[in-house]
């Protein structure tokens, strides 16, 4: 189990976190919502180590854990999907998956076995791209967002962090990506996603954390609650 | 796995469009070019295609083609580097003067002036990512600081001699005899055959597509006759130029430290997506500085192949037009401006286009106003596809 504990981030005049708690349980889809400005972005960065926390800090399996910075948190099996993907356009498929993990041989690319990784990967996730040797410029938006999440398992994570996977995807993809998303769990790994988009909240988590101006507002489970109550808790018009 | 999917289904017409119109036209334009320029100055003049007027080519080729090389590795990374000329010039003064002023060994002297080279790059790297001084600018003041400090070291006399017998005039005076031509044509095709062949059985084994045999034999079907060809044409002249070889020698080698190194593939990544090199955990400083480092080692060598030709190095070396043509050659030969895209063969193909305008027009006694009226047009044309290729990708 990944937990944050008592998370509090303050830039300048602005109280981002306040005293926040989240945990993240394997085979878990846990979804993050809130309005903007409610600090998701900003508890998402402090447990992938991308910035520190005042106060308060991640913990793994009950142990506090030191992440100082994203390549502590990759260690302790923390992977993180980007909301502008970090992809390199000119690089194909395989390229982007091991970008900066290349599988190397005397310091030469083991191209072969790469790829034959990738499609093993991407064939465990239904993930259909007719020519992995293209360029990724030339995928579609569902298919960059099913690569930019793929990547996001080369390192074995435990954890997944998508901050706003489906935000510039039509129907289809979006329906993709979530179908993705369910598989990702049934391999048993521990999800957090944020999203703005309370269908497909309702479709895939498992959970719903709300956060309101920096604090918890709230905790569902998704299968309990009414779309009213989630709202509710995010306008903080129940209050 | 079953036989459809291990076997790459070719592109349908509407497929193939859509990749020519993301700007994979890979190297067609230019051969496309060369092609127009053989038919155009063949015509215009009888010598133009005899094989004195080609092997001539060849060797005028390799200098301006090393440079070319360098700028490549900069280009890679959406940067530009305007000094490559002037550290040319100026590694090529440090050579000739540790060898005939100072009396070095020829070769130590080589060593010294390639060493002053990669100083240089290290220095215009380190302003580059440390002080975040826009590369143009860096190398901007590269271009006029090391033109000042190659006047300094040249003096009073202005000129070095480089003896005509000695082993750096030498190098653009060697020609290699017919039988190591063909042994090293057959050494490149039984290479490229036999990787292709294991790759092919590597790919197959790990249940991996393959391309149809036809398609691999074609590719080395037309290696063979470029080769042969080249060597054919040549062999009736003096022979093949050493220096030829060796400036070729240098693009297939920095091509597979491209294709299959790590560091290559950051290469491209740093040129595709800073950003996404950077959470990758690449180190972008370091790759610039190396981009940097090559770009000046390389300028620095191809200063020395120039110095070779003409057996002196003057207030002129690396100086006037030899810049522009190598930036030239390089967007030419299908190099991106923006980054990531363009591998070295641009270098030769690129170089291969100006140098035979160039050599055309002075075949043809064209006033050289005219020359650099036709080059530009064709830079123009080949940016004016480099941008529309981008436009098509990022759309
Ligand atoms: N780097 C920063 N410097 C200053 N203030 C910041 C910074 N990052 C976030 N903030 C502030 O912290 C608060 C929380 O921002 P955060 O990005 O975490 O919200 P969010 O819930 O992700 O919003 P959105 O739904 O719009 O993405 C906001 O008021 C924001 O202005
Ligand atoms: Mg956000």
């Amino acid at each position: 189990m990944i937990s944050a504990n008592n998370v509090s981030k303050r830039y300048g005049a602005v109280q981002a976190l306040q005293e926040v708690s989240l945990d993240l349980h394997p085979g878990e889809v846990v979804a993050l919502v809130g309005d903007n400005g409610a600090g998701k972005s900003t508890l998402v960065k402090v447990i992938a180590g991308v910035v520190g926390p005042d106060s308060g800090g991640v913990a793994i399996d009950g142990e506090p854990a030191h992440i100082g910075n994203p390549h502590d948190a990759q260690r302790h099996g923390i992977s993180t999907v980007y909301q502008d993907l970090a992809l390199c356009e000119n690089l194909d498929v395989v390229a982007n998956l091991f970008l900066g993990a290349e599988r190397r041989k005397w310091s030469l690319l083991s191209h072969i076995r790469m790829e034959r990784s990738a499609r093993d990967l991407l064939t465990s996730l239904d993930v259909r791209i007719r020519d992995i040797r293209v360029p990724v410029a030339m995928l579609s938006g569902g298919q960059r967002q099913s690569v930019a999440i793929a990547r996001a398992l080369i390192g074995e994570p435990r954890l997944v962090i998508l901050d706003e996977p489906t935000a510039a995807l039509g129907v289809e993809q979006t329906a993709q990506v979530l179908d993705l998303i369910r598989r990702l769990r049934e391999r048993g790994l521990a999800v957090l996603l944020i999203s703005h988009n309370l269908a497909d909240v309702r479709a895939v988590s498992d959970r719903v954390v709300v956060l309101r101006l920096g604090r918890n507002a709230g905790e569902f489970r998704t299968a309990d609650a009414t779309q009213e109550s989630i709202v509710a808790a995010i306008t903080g018009a129940a209050a | 796995m079953n036989a459809a999917t291990v076997t790459r289904k070719p592109y349908t017409p509407k497929e193939a469009v859509e990749r020519l119109r993301h700007g994979d036209l890979g190297a067609w334009p230019v051969v496309g070019a060369l092609v127009a320029i053989a038919v155009v100055f063949g015509t215009l003049n009888e010598h133009f295609l005899s094989p004195e007027n080609l092997t001539n080519l060849a060797l005028q080729m390799a200098a301006t083609g090393t440079i070319s090389l360098g700028i490549i590795m900069v280009l890679l990374l959406g940067e530009i580097d305007l000094s490559a000329g002037s550290v040319s010039g100026l590694c090529a003064v440090v050579m000739a003067i540790l060898s005939v002023r100072q009396g070095w060994n020829p070769i130590l002297a080589i060593v010294v002036a390639l060493a002053a080279g990669a100083l240089v790059g290290l220095l215009h790297g380190v302003m580059f990512t440390r002080l975040r001084m826009p590369s143009f600018v860096v190398t901007l003041a590269g271009l006029i600081g090391w033109q000042g400090l190659l006047l300094y070291l040249l003096g009073e006399g202005g000129i070095v001699n480089l003896p005509f017998d000695g082993f750096v005039a030498k190098l653009s005076d060697t020609w290699l005899p017919s039988w190591l031509a063909w042994t090293i044509v057959a050494l490149l095709v039984l290479a490229s055959g036999g990787s292709s062949l294991v790759n092919r059985r590597l790919r197959l084994a790990a249940e991996l597509p393959v391309p149809p045999v036809w398609w691999a034999a074609v590719k080395i079907g037309g290696l063979t006759v470029v080769l042969a060809g080249a060597v054919l044409v040549m062999s009736a002249d003096r022979g093949v130029p050493l220096l030829l070889v060796i400036f070729g020698t240098l693009v297939v080698a920095f091509d597979l430290v491209l294709r299959h190194t790590a560091f290559g593939r950051w290469m491209y990544a740093v040129g595709g997506n800073v950003e996404a090199a950077r959470r990758a955990g690449i180190s972008v400083t370091r790759i610039r500085v190396l981009a940097f480092v090559l770009s000046s080692t390389l300028a620095a060598f191809g200063g020395i192949l120039s110095a070779s030709r003409l057996s002196a190095v003057n207030q002129g070396s690396g100086g006037s037009d030899i810049l522009l043509m190598a930036i030239a050659a390089a967007v030419i030969g299908g190099t991106s401006l923006f980054g990531g895209r363009g591998r070295t063969y641009a270098a030769l193909l690129g170089i291969l286009v100006i140098q035979s305008i160039t050599n055309g027009m002075f075949l043809l006694s064209v006033d050289s106003s005219v020359r650099y009226m036709v080059t530009a047009a064709v830079l123009a044309l080949a940016v004016a596809i480099d941008s529309l290729a981008r436009r098509g990708s990022t759309t």
